[in-house]
């Protein structure tokens, strides 16, 4: 990335982070079940904690507690979602921040802060609600690990209404270091058009640098996308015209989710209308997915995606 | 001439439960539901002599009549373009029992759909093939616009500039939709409903559209009786009269990105539909009482208000703004919850509300209903349906 890319990148993060601790504290999905005895037992087992006060009535009654109550270092478990995701999760504010890091490289996680505050123990029955706020984003910052941004947020789990506990949670997203490549071997771009005897010459004259929109030969008329009948004048003889390369964004989308392959997040694309009279689909590219507008003017460049696809997209005019 | 209106009923309906992991294969899910919808009927496997899916089912025709011990078929049939099949297949079913072709015919769709393919995830194949739809796609998918999310939300953005639409207006008919879900112990959000701070707070899918902008991803299959009016009489059931049944692709029209045609703020396609079922029934809005309206994604719910006639152009936002669409609203649209709230069975669910409507036992009743107008997928040549009691 060249330095201005990064800069850019840099901003948009930093701008997100500040969206997303805006927006404040989201609940989240109540726990699946409350505080239980089966679930203490298996943690306390698993830990090699053997404080009756956690598992025996009896012995607990006896306590300062007068009853059964949770070990307190378990908070996390109640919520914590399964293995097999059910749809039923909530989004939280800091999942769009750690998607758009993955999205730009920082793919690499590792955790590096935790720190729990209990407010009080946990008794059998209770049903606890986590809610989330992002706090914070830092960076970049070079590592041993690569070059990352450190994110955190804080979760505090409630009872009713009532915080039960808290914890800030910090996670180092990075950069792994790049394994040394040969810089002709490219990775084939998984998103290959399929191109046929009506269609050839297009993506032809995308590899010679140039934007072709079919002509009828017979009555003229220019289409795109194109086909092998004149929809006007019925004639099969068609020929092409280039195009001047500019034209205005018609209507867009910046795409965030699901990922894409071989696309990084968030992406734009574009409806382009040529002032040749035709629409055509592509993506803007060197402009933050914020400043696209509809009405931008844009003009063509070519972008090259693997050793055997050239994509024709587009780039701000006055750029 | 066979004429369609008022000939033909859906004489019986039936469904599995909607879930995100159903545990079976999508053959038992179709089987399951075929019996459910022949036992609602009164109707025995061996009554029925046609089938009809769509082409995007994973369940022949004859493996289905295999499982549900249905045995000489003599009408069988699918209809393309995703969910814009949904009310198609009642359409085929219909001219089959019309013409005499079939005397009863059962429509069905099944799929995991959350648990096993799921169609909002991006699949590279589909721009891999040089058939005319493959060379379609390629126009689009190389440049990452590939999910059907995306592909509304560059509708959806057009829409938003032309008539100075906002997020917010999309995120009223979610809120409606999942108001209605709360109430339908069937459905997936039951007792879950969201407010409009919390569809603008949902993460961004394709911008403009926000996560709570799309429909959900489901488990299920619904399966649909179709006979003739005369027989359903004598069913278990009051019958549901197809009061018209239409299919409609425009001029221009690409599978899901029509991004050519002059305008990008409207459904043509739905126009064509809404025309045919006006003239064929000839009834107009001001008949119906309650509309079961294709809801995958939010803005098109507004575009199909305007395109069908409920509203002018670019007045939908108003007309939803007021609670327009929610159940004690002018117009109540998907009293199940739609695909928003209740399941997304690409449209079959809320042919089966319609005919809940319109015998009275649906657990959201819109009150004196007479006449039911339903819709399938939006952004794609697609089908509807208007059902009328007796």
């Amino acid at each position: 990335m060249t330095a201005t890319a990064e800069a850019d990148l840099h901003d948009r993060l930093m701008a997100l982070a500040e969206r997303q601790i805006a927006v404040g504290e989201v609940r989240g999905v109540a726990a699946a079940d409350p505080v239980n005895l089966p679930m203490i037992r298996h943690w306390a087992a698993a830990m090699g904690d053997a404080n009756p006060v956690y598992t025996d009535a009896e012995a607990a009654a006896g306590s300062a507690h007068g009853e059964i109550v949770a070990p307190p270092a378990m908070i996390q478990v109640w919520t914590m979602p399964g293995v097999v995701r059910d749809g039923r999760q909530a989004t939280t504010p800091v999942d769009d921040v750690l998607r758009a890091l993955d999205g730009s490289g920082y793919t690499g996680v590792v955790a590096t802060n935790c720190e729990q505050t209990y407010h009080r123990y946990l008794r059998l029955g209770e049903r606890l609600v986590p809610a989330t706020r992002f706090t914070g984003l830092a960076g970049p910052k070079r590592t041993a690990l690569g070059e990352g941004y450190f994110v955190t947020w804080n979760i505090t789990w409630y009872s009713q209404d009532e915080p039960v506990a808290d914890m800030l949670f910090r996670v180092l997203k990075f950069r792994p270091r790049e394994r040394k490549t040969k810089p002709e071997a490219r990775e084939p771009y998984p998103l290959k058009p399929a191109i046929n005897r009506d269609t050839a010459f297009f993506w032809e004259g995308v590899g010679r640098g140039e934007l072709l929109i079919q002509r009828c030969a017979d009555c003229g008329e220019l289409r795109h996308p194109p086909g092998p009948v004149c929809p006007s004048c019925r004639s099969v003889e068609r020929t092409h015209v280039v195009a001047s390369g500019v034209g205005e964004v018609y209507s867009y989308v910046v795409h965030h989710n699901p990922p894409v392959p071989g696309r990084s997040t968030p992406f734009v694309v574009a409806v382009v209308e040529l002032p040749e009279g035709v629409r055509i689909v592509g993506n803007v590219v060197d402009c933050p997915p914020e400043e696209v507008g509809i009405g931008m003017q844009v003009r063509v460049t070519y972008r090259q995606m693997d050793d055997e696809l050239i994509l024709p997209m587009w780039v701000p005019q006055e750029s | 001439m066979v004429s369609l209106p008022g000939s033909t009923a859906v004489a019986g309906i039936g469904a599995t439960e909607f879930s995100k992991q159903s545990g079976r294969s999508e053959l038992q899910l179709a089987a399951e539901a075929v019996f459910a919808a022949l036992d609602d009927a009164g109707l025995s496997p061996s009554d029925v002599d046609g089938l009809v899916t769509y082409t995007q089912d994973t369940n022949q025709e004859i493996a289905v009549a295999r499982e549900v011990g249905i045995g000489d078929l003599t009408f069988f049939s699918r209809v393309h373009y995703g969910g814009g099949a949904a009310c198609g297949t009642v359409l085929h079913a219909a001219m089959a029992v019309a013409t005499g072709v079939a005397e009863t015919v059962v429509c069905y769709r099944a799929f995991n759909e959350r648990s096993g393919r799921r169609f909002g995830q991006p699949d590279a194949r589909i721009g891999g093939e040089p058939s005319s739809q493959g060379l379609e796609m390629s126009w689009h998918v190389p440049y990452g616009l590939m999910t059907p999310a995306a592909w509304v939300a560059m509708f959806a953005r057009r829409y938003m500039h032309a008539y100075g639409v906002t997020s917010e207006d999309f995120g009223r008919v979610a809120v409606a939709m999942r108001r209605h879900a709360a109430t339908n112990p069937a459905a997936w959000f039951h007792g879950r409903p969201i407010t409009l701070e919390e569809h603008q707070a949902s993460r961004w899918i394709a911008e403009p559209l926000h996560l709570l902008d799309c429909c959900q991803e489901s488990d299920g299959a619904v399966a649909l009786v179709v006979t003739s009016a005369e027989r359903a009489r004598d069913l278990r059931r009051s019958p549901a009269l197809i009061s018209a049944a239409a299919q409609g692709a425009g001029a221009g029209q690409l599978m899901m990105t029509s991004y050519y045609r002059d305008d990008m703020t409207g459904l043509p396609e739905m126009g064509v539909v809404g025309r045919r079922l006006w003239e064929q029934s000839g009834l107009g809005p001001a008949d119906i009482q309650t509309a079961i309206l294709y809801d995958h994604f939010t803005p098109f719910v507004l575009t199909q208000l305007e395109e069908l006639g409920f509203c002018g152009r670019g007045e939908a936002r108003d007309f939803v703004a007021g609670g327009g669409i929610e159940i004690d609203g002018r117009l109540p649209v998907n009293p199940h919850g739609g695909q928003l709230g209740e399941a997304y069975i690409h449209g079959m669910n809320g042919i089966a509300e319609a005919v809940r409507q319109i015998r009275g036992t649906s657990v959201n009743q819109v009150a004196a209903v007479r006449n039911v107008l339903v819709t399938a997928g939006t952004g794609v040549p697609t089908s509807g349906l208007v059902l009328s009691a007796e």
